[in-house]
């Protein structure tokens, strides 16, 4: 595709795609912007600097109980959810099977679910077998949420994946499970990092299932929610935002960072 | 390829299932894909199974009266409010779909096509704001458009505006833009990749064969690009018909949706069949609406 020149740089389709990418930050620059601000209203024009609103953050007994949550099911969510995920990833691309198609779309129906229907009916089911609400009926929840995802991501590792190598490993002899460990999952590793990142931050911003699912606990996000009522608060949830935010792009920026390494690793390979 | 899932060293003989499942392709499949399909049946089929059952049942007093009914139904059909709230919701989803891919395509166009070698850095920028919280960018959206928020406060400071402008929060144009840019992503990235589906040779033929570029796209890369654009529509239309954070945070009274009733079933007005049957209403909707996208989509095909 080298010699591929029919689109030549078009420049008014370069200053919209731009304008496009300011238009989506610039909402969200205003987060850390107000939350440097000594002022208590968010508006213009803004007063001194000050980290007092980061401070106070420390002295909030319940949002660092909520933030506990909310890492706890976040590790849980990502190992579960990465380890259902690689089986499940494995079969979709190597396998030949009956009824293959409508399986994956099955899996991949939370992506065309909205949160409210799921959170509501997971909670009826719940309650109908007296199940206590926990973190633990919220970890289930945001589970099903993250394993299309973790799925998406691991897919084209494990379809770029040196089968080669793994012939030339069972032609030594392994057995299939040491050739999983010792060959497949090395090589998909960098993906398999990328998908314990990306389902540990969408589990840690989840919102409705840790609203509905999550009884007397609560989570970072729902901690937010219930403080915005309070107006003396808001430049604090403007301080744990601006947090919460930059946190969340390191995770994702590595998340995909990882992903792309893997991408050239099972490049190689495959050659 | 020979990955099993047969736990513990290789045995010397093989056991019957190790045999069975060495012979069976697509059986080794299955029991690779069961814990996922495990997981989803227990926490999708279920819960939507329940949500149906619960919507035939009625509220008396503190009661649940679990002989099905269609009284959540009829009362439905009954209130006036219920098709205003339902049309809205429609309206606004809608809206703001039709807007965001209307808006995003050249972008996905421009991310497909011109970006060349720094394509893996557009990608990341256009999508790395979405992987944020959602509550957080509708958060931020409320410190932009408050009446004391970012613009108004901007605004007069600069001494462009005397007085806040109103209609900038609480208002369902303000639902509508925040919406839109929530969910921008789910629309920009099934048009990308679409698009980047396009078997470039196609479009040198055409040129070969004298295809100005606005016919080469009218003729091979937009119709080529219509399943991205079917889906884009599908997966923002989905979330924005199911919100009810938004209208909360920055609609105002004439902005309430068929999800904020949901919500306040399920919550201060405790009665979930009648929330149930919400649900159930709002989820034929969907279905409905992402059907027609599809048919659309096979008539402008053909």
């Amino acid at each position: 595709m080298a010699s591929y020149t029919f689109h030549r740089k078009n420049r008014p389709l370069a200053l919209y795609a731009g304008a496009f990418a300011v238009f989506i930050y610039l909402p969200i620059m205003f987060i850390p912007l107000f939350s440097f601000n000594s002022g208590w209203y968010v508006k213009f024009p803004l007063e001194s600097f000050t980290f007092h609103w980061y401070v106070d953050l420390f002295q909030r007994e319940q949002l660092m109980r909520a933030l506990w949550n909310s890492i706890k099911v976040a590790l849980f969510v990502s190992f579960f959810s990465t380890l259902i995920a690689i089986p499940a990833a494995l079969a979709v691309a190597r396998y030949r099977m009956p009824g293959k198609s409508a399986a994956i779309g099955f899996i991949m129906l939370p992506l065309v679910l909205p949160g409210i229907i799921m959170g509501t009916s997971i909670l009826g089911l719940m309650n109908w077998f007296n199940v206590t609400l926990s973190l633990v009926t919220v970890t289930i929840g945001q589970m099903v949420i993250c394993l299309p995802y973790a799925i998406a991501v691991l897919l084209p590792r494990f379809i770029g994946v040196g089968r080669a190598l793994e012939e030339a490993s069972a032609d030594l002899g392994e057995p299939p499970l040491r050739t999983f460990f010792r060959v497949t999952l090395p090589i998909a590793l960098p993906g398999v990092l990328a998908c314990l990142l990306m389902t540990f931050t969408i589990s840690f911003e989840e919102y409705f299932m840790a609203f509905f699912l999550g009884g007397t606990e609560i989570t970072l996000p729902i901690y937010i929610w219930t403080q915005l009522r309070f107006p003396d608060d808001f430049p604090s949830l403007l301080a744990l935002a601006t947090l919460i935010i930059t946190f969340s792009f390191i995770l994702v920026f590595a998340s995909l960072r990882l992903a792309r390494i893997g991408e050239s690793l099972t490049q190689e390979g495959a050659r | 390829m020979t990955v099993t899932s047969v736990s513990g060293p290789a045995p010397a003989r093989p056991s019957a299932i190790t045999r069975f499942l060495h012979r069976h392709e697509g059986w080794r499949g299955h029991l690779l894909l069961a814990p996922a399909l495990i997981l989803m049946t227990v926490a999708i089929i279920g819960p939507m199974w329940m949500t149906l059952m619960m919507s035939t049942w009625t509220v008396r007093g503190f009661d649940i009266i679990v002989t099905p009914g269609l009284a959540n139904y009829t009362a439905m059909a009954n209130n006036p409010m219920f098709p205003v709230l339902i049309w809205r919701t429609l309206e606004i989803a809608l809206t703001c779909t039709i807007v965001t891919v209307v808006l995003v395509y050249p972008v996905a166009y421009f991310l497909a096509f011109q970006t060349g070698r720094s394509k893996a850095i557009w990608l990341l920028v256009l999508t790395l704001p979405f992987w944020t919280s959602y509550l957080l960018r509708v958060f931020a959206w409320r410190v932009v458009l408050g009446n004391e928020g970012a613009i108004n406060s901007g605004l007069m400071s600069l001494g462009v505006i005397s007085e806040p402008l109103s209609w900038l929060l609480y208002s369902q144009t303000a639902v509508t833009i925040v919406l839109a840019h929530s969910w921008a992503a789910f629309a920009i990235v099934p048009i990308f990749v679409s698009l980047e589906k396009i078997n470039r040779s196609y479009l040198e033929a055409a040129a070969d064969l004298g295809d100005t570029p606005a016919r080469r796209f009218w003729r091979i890369t937009f119709p080529l690009s219509l399943p991205g654009v079917v889906a884009a529509f599908i997966m923002m239309f989905v979330p924005t018909m199911g919100e009810y954070i938004t209208p909360i945070m920055v609609g105002g009274p004439d902005s309430m949706m068929v999800g904020n009733l949901v919500q306040a079933m399920y919550g201060p007005m405790a009665n979930w069949p009648a929330g149930a049957a919400l649900a159930v209403v709002m989820m034929i909707t969907i279905g409905l609406a992402s059907l027609a996208f599809v048919g659309l989509n096979r008539l402008v095909q053909r």
